[in-house]
């Protein structure tokens, strides 16, 4: 009996010494993912990172919150012939343009992700939208209206956009973000205009005079944010009793931290975010690895558990399950859930690419007058 | 010999004509050498300093500088074009051999490995001058291959922007490798179908508007930093060296803070639920609806920007006062006159160096300024270099990022020109 435990212990112990070999054969290797810090990389590195480090002890994966500013840096390396970043989370819109200048690797998407587990590809896997020339999308997030529920009398809680644009009825100061993105789509809606026509309202000389007015109506009581932490900071504060926000953080702050913060779900305005990954990198065979590894079904799902962002595939759907460490079902949470859904506005990142240089000088002007 | 050698030996350089060393080399020569060995050592000494400041510093600048001009995108992507365009007289819309010639373009292009295609640049830069360019690229040109003559029809059908003689004018104008455009939107101009330069549409000007209040602002927080610095400066100046050095600390301990540590404390006072509005409620003198914003607007950038600057006014101030002998004000109260005019007529005068050195640090330090205005500055508190940040970092728009920094490096320097000639700079004292 004792003889065999010891023949076990010293196959095993064989083993792990001969797997140690294998792992010490393989050179180490450091990658740097660009993300967009803060909760968001948190909910990465507990989903892919960790656990890929662990399925690979030669590999470190190393964060860098420099997402904000990706294009910048991205063709910054690019042009000094010196890429250091391996792979970064960035906007569809972003990821369009870096991919136009050829600074990304193409990705054929089929061949380089891995299909859902009942063998559906993976083109097909992914919700329309989804993938890029360069892009695979991870989350779908939205943009979304938030109140203090505190700031309000009980019996008059504000519920759609259209309460943003009423100071009257609803007082109190309201933060948007410093760009015309998201917030224009909103004035349209509030006036009126169909979700399926705004862009191409939007696309006329009229339809922005029009958004415009109708963010002028509401200015002297507009705060603007810049960086997403922001906006869940000075509904805190209790600074405005209305900000726009990503719907991540405002869980976050809402769920996690126990702030009473309540999410109009109306008019949500709901767009992809993902990875794309920057040509001329030094490790490429191994992103590539990790990226087909880390956009698969169940990986998908899992970094559902940590943050309130749809994934990105079909088939990933089913299998969101219960916050990590709160213990809450997510999907109800998701964007994407029969009863968020019910409104949404889906972001043209073509219209934004084509029109957001004169529109965002646009913006500026209406911010300085 | 230079003039400076020439002058400073003049009263000795008759007798040394004649003179020789003991080895019977001339006196003269013999001084020059030495002398040119001098001046070779001390070169060899800062060349260390002045290849550093070339480098990381002139070389950029010249660099970021040169993109304000350089136009390579339309020239790159579409030679043919551009050739088969100067037959065009810029009525209508060009011919097919026009058209044709962009087929052959972008078929071209095609060919070329991904990283090395110039359609991707050409529309961004194109979508610059005109909204929806880049679509009209970028849907077009993987389909090019498969076009059938007549060409124009072909791109007629493909996108709406090819059948527009405003694009046409556009690649046009672009088609040369260097461009004034970054400079015309810099000054809030614009081409009009005539190509003359006119003033944009009203809700577009941004940048002039901008200068302007980066100019003001910053003149605001220099006479703020001066009103505020001059009083600290004195007293510490005529205090014992001891509690000066106490105070001295004061003064230098925002400085040893990190500059986000300091702004995030500003947000913590002069928000609207702060420590300022609070307290006033609390006193009285506010009630709870007329709560005082004193952030996300200018106040807020002037207030915490005087602050960031203060140091930089009160340390040549108290250098500068330091060196004044407190005699002289006695000698001038002693022949009669009142304290005022003895501050007015013989002290203020002598300090006007150091109020010089840190107007000029302060003015200089204030008109570039961007993390403090964006955090705190809210829409009406930004200055310019908000958007040469945001040009560079987001729209990624350099060209026209070049063009505004350009304007400001020039702006600094004819501002420091025309204060050298009017107070000149060797009355600045920085310590």
């Amino acid at each position: 009996m004792n003889k065999h435990i010891l023949k076990i212990a010293g196959a095993g112990g064989l083993s792990s010494l001969l797997a140690f070999g294998v792992a010490q054969a393989q050179d180490p290797i450091t990658l740097t993912v660009v993300s967009w810090g803060g909760a968001y990389t948190e909910s990465q590195v507990r989903a892919y990172h960790e656990p890929y480090m662990e399925m690979n002890p030669h590999i470190t994966i190393v964060n860098d919150d420099g997402s904000a500013n990706a294009l910048a840096g991205l063709r910054a390396q690019s042009q000094a012939g010196n890429v250091t970043w391996d792979l970064v989370d960035m906007l569809p819109s972003d990821a369009q343009l870096a991919c136009d200048e050829g600074i990304l690797l193409q990705i054929d998407h089929d061949e380089m992700l891995e299909p859902a587990p009942d063998g559906t590809p993976a083109s097909e896997d992914f919700y329309d939208g989804s993938l890029g020339e360069c892009y695979v999308s991870s989350i779908v997030y939205s943009t979304v209206l938030t109140y203090n529920r505190e700031m309000f009398p009980e019996d008059k809680q504000p519920s759609t956009i259209n309460d943003l644009f009423d100071p009257e009825g609803y007082p109190g100061r309201r933060a948007l973000q410093d760009r015309p993105g998201t917030n224009l789509e909103w004035a349209l809606y509030a006036d009126g205009v169909d979700r399926d026509e705004i862009y191409d309202v939007l696309r006329t000389e009229e339809g922005q005079d029009r958004a415009f007015e109708k963010l002028s109506t509401i200015k002297d009581h507009l705060l603007f944010w810049t960086e997403g932490a922001q906006a869940p900071q000075l509904l805190a504060d209790q600074e405005v009793s209305f900000t726009t926000g990503y719907n991540g953080r405002i869980f976050n702050a809402a769920q996690v931290e126990g702030q009473p913060f309540e999410i109009i779900w109306d008019g949500q305005i709901v767009e992809w975010d993902g990875w794309v990954i920057p040509a001329g990198g030094q490790h490429e065979e191994e992103v590539l690895k990790f990226v087909r590894w880390a956009t698969d079904t169940q990986r998908l799902a899992d970094q559902a558990k940590y943050i309130s962002y749809g994934p990105a595939r079909a088939s990933s759907a089913d299998l969101v399950g219960e916050h990590a460490d709160l213990g809450i079902d997510m999907a109800p949470h998701m964007p994407t859930a029969p009863k968020n859904y019910q409104t949404p506005i889906l972001l043209n990142n073509d219209f934004w690419t084509d029109y957001g240089d004169e529109l965002r000088e646009r913006f500026a002007n209406w911010m300085l007058q | 010999m230079t003039q400076a050698d020439a002058s400073a030996g003049s009263t000795a350089s008759s007798p040394t004509e004649g003179l020789v060393t003991a080895d019977g080399v001339s006196l003269k020569r013999s001084l020059q050498r030495a002398e040119r060995r001098r001046r070779l050592m001390a070169f060899l000494l800062v060349s260390p300093l002045l290849a550093f400041i070339l480098i990381i510093f002139i070389w950029p600048i010249a660099q970021m500088m040169w993109r304000s001009v350089d136009n390579p995108q339309v020239v790159e992507a579409l030679p043919r074009t551009l050739e088969a365009l100067e037959e065009w007289d810029g009525e209508g819309l060009p011919g097919e051999e026009v058209y044709a010639a962009l087929a052959r373009d972008f078929i071209e292009d095609q060919k070329l490995p991904r990283i090395e295609q110039k359609a991707g640049p050409l529309g961004i830069r194109l979508n610059y001058e005109l909204s929806a360019a880049r679509g009209a690229v970028a849907r077009t040109v993987g389909d090019v291959p498969d076009f059938e003559p007549p060409y124009k029809e072909a791109f007629l059908d493909a996108h709406r922007l090819w059948g527009s003689t405003e694009l046409w004018r556009v690649i046009e104008r672009e088609g040369r490798p260097l461009t004034a455009s970054y400079y015309v939107a810099a000054t809030d101009r614009e081409y009009n179908a005539d190509g003359d330069i006119v003033l944009r549409d009203e809700n577009r000007r941004i940048y002039v508007p901008l200068f302007g209040r980066t100019l003001g602002l910053s003149l605001t927080i220099l006479g703020l930093t001066f009103l505020l610095g001059f009083p600290i400066a004195y007293y510490m100046s005529i205090l014992p060296m001891r509690t000066a050095n106490l105070l001295m600390i004061c003064v230098l301990l925002p400085f040893w803070t990190s500059l986000l540590v300091r702004t995030t404390a500003w947000i913590v006072l002069l928000q609207q639920q702060g420590v300022i509005n609070e307290t006033l409620i609390a006193a009285g003198l506010l009630t709870d609806d007329g709560r005082l914003s004193l952030m996300y607007n200018m106040t807020g950038t002037v207030v915490a920007m005087t602050h960031i600057l203060l140091p930089f006014m009160v340390l040549p101030l108290y250098s500068v006062m330091r060196t004044i002998p407190p005699s002289y004000m006695r000698a001038a109260k002693s022949l009669g006159a009142t304290p005022f005019t003895a501050f007015r007529r013989v002290y203020f005068p002598q300090t006007l160096p150091g109020i010089g050195a840190g107007g000029v640090l302060v003015f200089i330090i204030a008109i570039g300024y961007y993390i403090t205005p964006a955090l705190v500055g809210g829409q009406d508190g930004r200055m310019i270099s908000n958007e040469i940040a945001r040009h560079m970092q987001q729209s990624l728009n350099w060209g026209l990022a070049a063009a505004l920094g350009t304007m400001l490096l020039v702006g600094v320097l004819i501002l420091y020109w025309a204060y050298n000639r009017l107070v000149g700079t060797d009355s600045l004292k920085l310590g």
